[in-house]
């Protein structure tokens, strides 16, 4: 299994039924292909839609309906269409019960930088500001390193998304938690040990005495 | 009284400098027609408020091509390059502002209120120069409120009266947007007879809609 499917599956856990989930371009578009048997949620995408689906066969786009990153998508009985400001309303007004998104940096206290390196990539922050100030739980899907180099630190030194402590950091190593108290290990990856996580890890991680594998197929 | 107008003859309305809103999400519910017009009548020194710039060369990423932009309000550029470029070469000046304030200062520009509070972006660079108030222990962002000299629509069906039906994910910023206008200028896929949209079905009502590009041909 490669990095990505398996955080993407290992994030799909977390999944509730009933919930209303956003997910990121990218990765976290990911999570929706691994949804648990017997889990039906809504997911929401912030240019205007509750109940979005991939495109059920090809050649039956319309240009009047794609995801937040511009690709066409379908929706499923049940769905609701609004604008932008009502969309942002069920983001910031407490309606969004999670949101998965990439990371660039999480730190010690839990904060995400995921929106620009100054000087070298500025896209914007498009909805992810809102997402992590607003949603009721906020999980970070993203590689443990980039180019060998931790991306969980003491302090972000990229600029933050939101100052709002994350809820659930899930890489191809390991499931972190945030805590008023710092950086919880809660479980690693298949074959990774505690050891292996804590040298890919520039922040202080909590051991708790058992750390168990993550359980996913 | 109809306000079908060509579609020349609306874009003409707008001059150089001008400030302009203009509807929808990657190019999704962006009014072509009257983009494309501005292009060809070689307007200059434009201020954009969108949600993005679209793709190098697709809708509202013409205008940056064509150097018709000197400033541009948006929640999202990391798609087109050449907007990007602009930026850094100082061609134009970009304000980035997270998805949902900037579909809050729109609403409040175009519903008479004097600003938004939002808790989104509270202690990032966003917050920068911004006032933020307590309320009830929580910090928030005082947000200004956004108009424009003209706002351009795109819907999906129009009545020769100008009331507005949109479809899907092309919603996005428009309803918000035809309220901020000082002029509105919309573009439909289709004008129907008046009546033929029902009241209830109405978005954006004709009264606020100056012009209504005429169909082609």
């Amino acid at each position: 299994m490669d990095e990505k499917t398996l955080i993407a599956k290992r994030v799909a856990l977390e999944l509730v039924d009933g919930n209303l989930v956003n997910l990121g371009i990218g990765l976290p578009t990911m999570v929706a292909t691994f949804l648990p048997a017997g889990i039906k949620v809504f997911f929401q995408s912030e240019n205007g839609l509750i109940g979005l689906q991939p495109l059920p066969e090809p050649g039956t786009a319309s240009e009047s309906l794609t995801d937040a990153g511009g690709s066409p998508v379908s929706f499923i009985p049940g769905a609701a269409a609004f604008d932008s400001v009502a969309s942002f309303g069920f983001i910031r007004g407490g309606h969004l019960d999670v949101t998965v998104l990439g990371g660039l940096q999480v730190d010690e206290g839990g904060q995400l930088a995921n929106w620009m390196v100054p000087g070298k990539m500025v896209p914007g922050m498009g909805g992810a500001m809102d997402l992590v100030t607003g949603a009721k739980k906020v999980i970070v899907a993203m590689t443990h390193t980039a180019k060998g180099a931790p991306k969980i630190l003491k302090k972000c030194d990229l600029p933050l998304t939101s100052v709002r402590r994350v809820s659930l950091i899930v890489t191809e190593m390991a499931v972190i938690e945030p805590t008023a108290e710092g950086l919880v290990l809660r479980e690693t990856a298949p074959g990774v040990t505690v050891a292996e996580v804590v040298a890919a890890t520039q922040a202080t991680l909590i051991i708790p005495d058992h750390v168990p594998e993550m359980a996913i197929a | 009284m109809s306000k079908v107008t060509a579609l020349a003859d609306a874009v003409a309305k707008i001059p150089d400098g001008a400030t302009l809103m203009i509807g929808g999400f990657m190019g999704v519910g962006s009014p072509h027609r009257v983009i494309d017009e501005l292009v060809r009548q070689g307007k200059r020194d434009l201020t954009i408020i969108a949600n993005d710039t679209a793709r190098k060369g697709v809708d509202i990423g013409k205008l940056i091509d064509a150097g018709a932009v000197k400033r541009l309000v948006a929640s999202h550029i990391g798609l087109n390059p050449e907007t990007q470029k602009q930026m850094i070469a100082g061609q134009i000046a970009v304000e980035l502002v997270p998805q949902g304030t900037l579909a809050e200062r729109i609403r409040a520009g175009g519903t008479g209120l004097g600003g938004v509070l939002t808790a989104t972006g509270v202690g990032t660079v966003v917050a920068d120069g911004k006032p933020t108030v307590e309320i009830d222990g929580a910090t928030f962002l005082v947000e200004k409120p956004l108009k424009a000299d003209f706002a351009l629509i795109a819907a999906w069906r129009a009545d020769y009266y100008g009331n507005l039906q949109y479809q899907l994910t092309a919603r996005n910023f428009n309803p918000a947007m035809a309220m901020a206008g000082a002029t509105v200028i919309a573009e439909a896929h289709e004008i129907v007879p008046v009546g033929m949209i029902p009241p209830d079905s109405v978005e954006t009502v004709g009264v606020i809609v100056d012009f209504l590009v005429a169909r082609e041909g």
